[in-house]
């Protein structure tokens, strides 16, 4: 299970080769990181009014039942090109909420058999897809962009194609 | 930005008036400005970290040598960044944190890169057709080995939790053609901020 396990060698490693080779080009590393380290906490700073207008959107989306209504307007479609019910929240919510989405699918694993369609689509959704709208609050937010022009519209696109494809390929690759 | 917020709170209104939760709705929007103060210094911890890591790699020329690897690929999807080493720089070092998995690195150096696209926009209020594109290739996931599934599914008694990797790069890689394809096709032309 090495494979599984690899992040944990990754990081270290990558940390590890970037500073070696910056000792061995004679770089004052430490002046450096510092030098970066003092850009990324402004970063952090800006990023925070976006991420805490974004969150309290989207925590009263989620609590008000509007991810469920949506669940219910999709499932006829979903139904018809042979989308797991039990998994549709879980793609409904992906883009809104990471922890989320990561809590519903920790849900679905525990109730449904390893290795089972439902439970393959639900893991390659959750391997093909990100939070898009973290994603977006936090990248906007860093530089104070105020007009996102077509990002979200073109963002959720990706993640429509990613929720229809995971079935998709399911059913090619593994049944 | 302003029309999300408003409407989102509209709806949130709306349904929880309509399937009785408006207290947790309450609750909520009390509640999730703390959460995403939690989340910031999380994002705090690790921006400073991987930022310093960028700049030490910017300066022993890691970063050059990387670009130099990915820049055929990057400028098909950026031509207008060709002569752009620092974004270009930025952007790559973005790229490999994502294919490596590494979601807490690729965050911190995604914002780099936007800092770059930013200041060859001239600090415009509005997203750039690069902007949108670069946001659109993260909201993908680009990931080789989706770990954290891998090690779920592994502890729910999966035999070979991997074997859903071919499914997912098709999954991955499909979502971000047409994701960038969408961001390309759909971005307003000639518009004035």
């Amino acid at each position: 299970m090495s494979t599984v396990l690899s992040t944990d060698l990754i990081i270290p490693a990558v940390v590890a080769f970037i500073t070696g080779f910056a000792v061995y080009k004679k770089v004052d590393v430490f002046a450096s990181f510092l030098k970066g380290a003092k850009e990324g906490l402004g970063s952090a700073v800006s990023v925070f009014p976006a991420l805490c207008f974004l969150m309290t959107a989207i925590g009263m989306l989620r609590q008000s039942g509007f991810i469920e209504m949506l669940t219910g307007f999709v499932s006829p479609f979903a139904e018809k090109i042979g989308f797991p019910p039990e998994v549709l929240p879980l793609a409904v919510l992906r883009p809104f909420s990471g922890s989320g989405a990561l809590g519903y699918y920790e849900e679905l694993c525990e109730n449904l058999a390893a290795g089972s369609f439902p439970e393959k689509v639900a893991s390659v959704l959750m391997g093909g897809s990100e939070t898009t709208f973290y994603t977006v609050a936090v990248y906007y937010g860093a530089i104070g962009i105020k007009n996102g022009r077509n990002t979200v519209p073109a963002a959720l696109t990706a993640d429509f194609a990613a929720a229809i494809l995971s079935v998709f390929f399911v059913n090619l690759l593994q049944r | 930005m302003g029309k999300f917020f408003f409407w989102s709170v509209l709806v949130s209104v709306f349904f929880g008036i309509l399937s009785g939760k408006i207290a947790e709705v309450s609750a909520a929007a009390l509640e999730e400005s703390f959460h995403a103060a939690e989340l910031s210094f999380k994002l705090l911890g690790s921006l400073c970290f991987w930022s310093g890591i960028l700049e030490t790699a910017k300066q022993s020329g890691i970063v050059e040598k990387l670009c130099k690897i990915l820049k055929p690929f990057l400028t098909l999807v950026f031509p207008g960044l060709k002569k752009e080493e620092k974004a270009l720089g930025a952007i790559s070092m973005n790229v490999a944190a994502n294919l490596l998995g590494l979601g807490n690195a690729a965050t911190p150096l995604g914002i780099s890169a936007m800092k770059e696209l930013h200041k060859i926009s001239g600090f415009s209020s509005a997203a750039t057709a690069e902007m949108v594109c670069f946001v659109v290739i993260n909201t993908a996931s680009l990931q080789l080995l989706p770990t954290t599934i891998a090690t779920m599914r592994l502890e729910n008694g999966a035999e070979k939790p991997l074997d859903i990797l071919p499914a997912v790069w098709l999954v991955s890689a499909c979502s971000l053609v047409l994701g960038i394809m969408a961001a390309k096709i759909g971005f307003p032309k000639g518009e004035k901020e």
